[in-house]
């Protein structure tokens, strides 16, 4: 027998208030989601730069933004919002299947501390030669 | 128990198609950051580089998948965030229009970027 359970509004962002993993879970994925999708246009528009007839146009745009510290700043950004949004969304896969549903609060932390130490480990190489 | 929440219409086309996307692109968008930050770091990136990169069959038409499930599952996720937040009506037409135009529109340059990187053409 399937039981009904009254979470609220789920959309209500003032429900922040009152910590729930699964919120803050909600939220970050959202967050990171809308961050990745307006990355990939600006993405495109950068790399828009390989139609130009001189390829040195595409080589020195690339090399000359990662000359910039701001630059590989928001590359380790990049990094910390995409590992947290593939790994959040293995969990919400996993739920969509019904399962570890009751540890989905546990899985949000891991997510957490498994992408702090992804995007830790990864900056001196994000920072070298810079 | 039932605590199930899901902002998707379940059982629908795009509900599944946001899903079937996704488990593709948790292995090629981590593929794409380790290839290009850690194999190739992206301060040596040069358009000859690219080029051979891209020239490869194989990884040309992962790039293309790459770029159509991306956008598909970026766009669609926006357009169910606004649906969720009560967009409704006209306007949700009106920004259903706008995203499929800019979904379009990206995948086309996308193409276009990655034909101009590639000499299998």
């Amino acid at each position: 027998m399937s039981q009904t359970y009254d979470r609220g509004t789920v959309e209500d962002f003032g429900r922040w208030r009152e910590f729930r993993a699964g919120m803050w879970a909600w939220i970050f994925h959202k967050f990171t989601g809308w961050v990745l999708v307006g990355y990939l246009f600006t993405h495109i528009a950068v790399l828009s730069t390989a139609t130009a007839s001189d390829p040195t146009v595409y080589t020195n745009t690339l090399q000359g933004l990662e000359e910039l510290l701001i630059v590989r700043i928001l590359e380790v950004g990049l990094l910390a919002v995409a590992v947290f949004h593939i790994l959040n969304g293995v969990r919400l896969l996993f739920v969509d299947l019904g399962m570890g549903l009751e540890n989905q609060d546990k899985s949000f932390y891991a997510s957490l501390v498994v992408t702090a130490a992804i995007v830790v480990a990864s900056v001196p190489t994000f920072l070298a030669g810079v | 128990m039932a605590e199930h929440y899901s902002s998707f219409d379940r059982g629908g086309t795009r509900w599944l198609l946001q899903r079937v996307t996704a488990v593709f692109l948790v292995g090629v968008l981590a593929f794409h950051f380790f290839l290009l930050h850690f194999v190739n770091h992206a301060a040596e990136i040069t358009f000859f580089g690219s080029q051979a990169r891209m020239s490869q069959v194989g990884y040309f038409l992962t790039m293309v998948a790459f770029l159509v499930t991306a956008t598909f599952h970026g766009v669609n996720g926006v357009y169910n965030a606004l649906v969720n937040q009560g967009l409704s009506g006209t306007r949700k037409r009106a920004v259903g229009a706008v995203l499929t135009l800019a979904s379009i529109a990206l995948i086309a340059q996308g193409i276009r970027v990655a034909v101009a990187m590639t000499d299998l053409l």
